[in-house]
């Protein structure tokens, strides 16, 4: 059985990502706003990609476990409503810094504090605008072989190592000394 | 590499795609059975897993659990099996809002899992599994995944398509 490989390619049309295209790596995470281990993650990830500067790129892709976070699914359209106005990570971190109040009311003050077009935010987030585009990240996280979260990916390939500040650094490290 | 170890087990006495899959009867509740036979006519996804409460979220049943809807597309059902006692796997079931149900392989213990290949002795639980099991009772996909790493749902995925 061959190591998992990410079925759905990074795409700069349709992904989040942080770095340049051209970076020797790119990490991708699957993951959920209401998953405890996803937000401690969030904080390894956000030094690494300090450490490394331009030379990591870095993307997510939701996948809500909804049967257990209740609050999920609502907290991942609310980031994509955010990022349809260029505020995509900004909501992500907001998300994750306040993992304890998801409801519905308090994703509204956050588009309200990072100064969203407040009727345009309720419209898509109302209408489910982008519920078929959290459906379509959490697919392509099956069909990748996501198996819990967070999920990583390096360059294509599941990362099945722990994703401690110190494992997830050396693994980085070690890819891009190959490539430089 | 982990690829190997999941190699290494598959030619260990883990039942092989082609072999029928032995039939049991174990206990999913206090006063309820669940027998494999019963699901003939339907493929059977069987999820061996070590216990009840391994501390991560998003863990393997709680995947499935949220998978089981793609699953259902091809009709297939879903069982976990572990050493677990029915106590125990009601509390976990209710704890994490199962859908599928959990049998208890407790008496004797790892019964099952022997007949499966894939009880870890030493340890006294099975492996991490999956077996997917065809509507005519033949196995049709094995994997054993290494120690510490949950399996996606891919493999079966792509398994189950080819059922059909």
């Amino acid at each position: 059985m061959m190591e998992p490989e990410l079925t759905l390619p990074i795409n700069s049309n349709r992904d989040h990502l942080l770095g340049p295209q051209k970076a020797p790596v790119t990490l991708l995470e699957y993951g959920d706003y209401e998953c405890p281990y996803c937000k401690q993650a969030n904080l390894i990830v956000a030094k690494t990609i300090q450490q490394f500067g331009n030379k990591m790129r870095f993307a997510f892709r939701n996948f809500p476990l909804t049967q257990i976070h209740p609050h999920a699914q609502h907290a991942a359209e609310a980031a994509e409503c955010a990022g349809a106005q260029n505020k995509f990570w900004e909501m992500h971190d907001i998300l994750y810094e306040n993992q304890e109040a998801l409801e519905d009311v308090n994703l509204l003050e956050y588009a309200e504090v990072l100064k969203l077009d407040m009727p345009r935010f309720q419209d898509n987030f109302y209408n489910h605008t982008f519920a078929l585009r959290v459906r379509e990240d959490f697919l392509s996280g099956i069909r990748s072989g996501v198996n819990g979260t967070p999920t990583f990916y390096i360059n294509g390939m599941r990362y099945n190592d722990s994703w401690d500040q110190e494992a997830l650094t050396k693994t980085l490290r070690d890819i891009i000394n190959k490539n430089v | 590499m982990s690829t190997q170890t999941g190699q290494q087990k598959q030619t260990s006495n883990v039942l092989q795609p082609g072999t029928s899959a032995p039939n049991f009867t174990l206990r999913t509740a206090p006063d309820q059975s669940v027998s494999l036979d019963q699901f003939r006519g339907n493929p059977v996804i069987i999820l061996f897993y070590p216990a009840d409460f391994s501390p991560v979220c998003g863990d393997e049943v709680s995947l499935y659990n949220e998978i089981l809807p793609e699953f259902q597309r091809f009709n297939a059902e879903v069982i976990g099996i572990s050493v677990d006692g029915v106590w125990c796997h009601l509390a976990f079931s209710k704890h994490k809002k199962l859908r599928f149900p959990l049998l208890s392989d407790f008496e004797p213990k790892g019964n099952v899992a022997q007949k499966y290949g894939v009880y870890r002795k030493n340890d006294g639980v099975t492996e991490r599994a999956l077996f997917l099991v065809d509507k005519d009772g033949i196995i049709r996909y094995s994997y054993v995944s290494p120690i510490g790493v949950n399996p996606g749902a891919d493999g079966i995925l792509k398994a189950l398509e080819s059922l059909s």
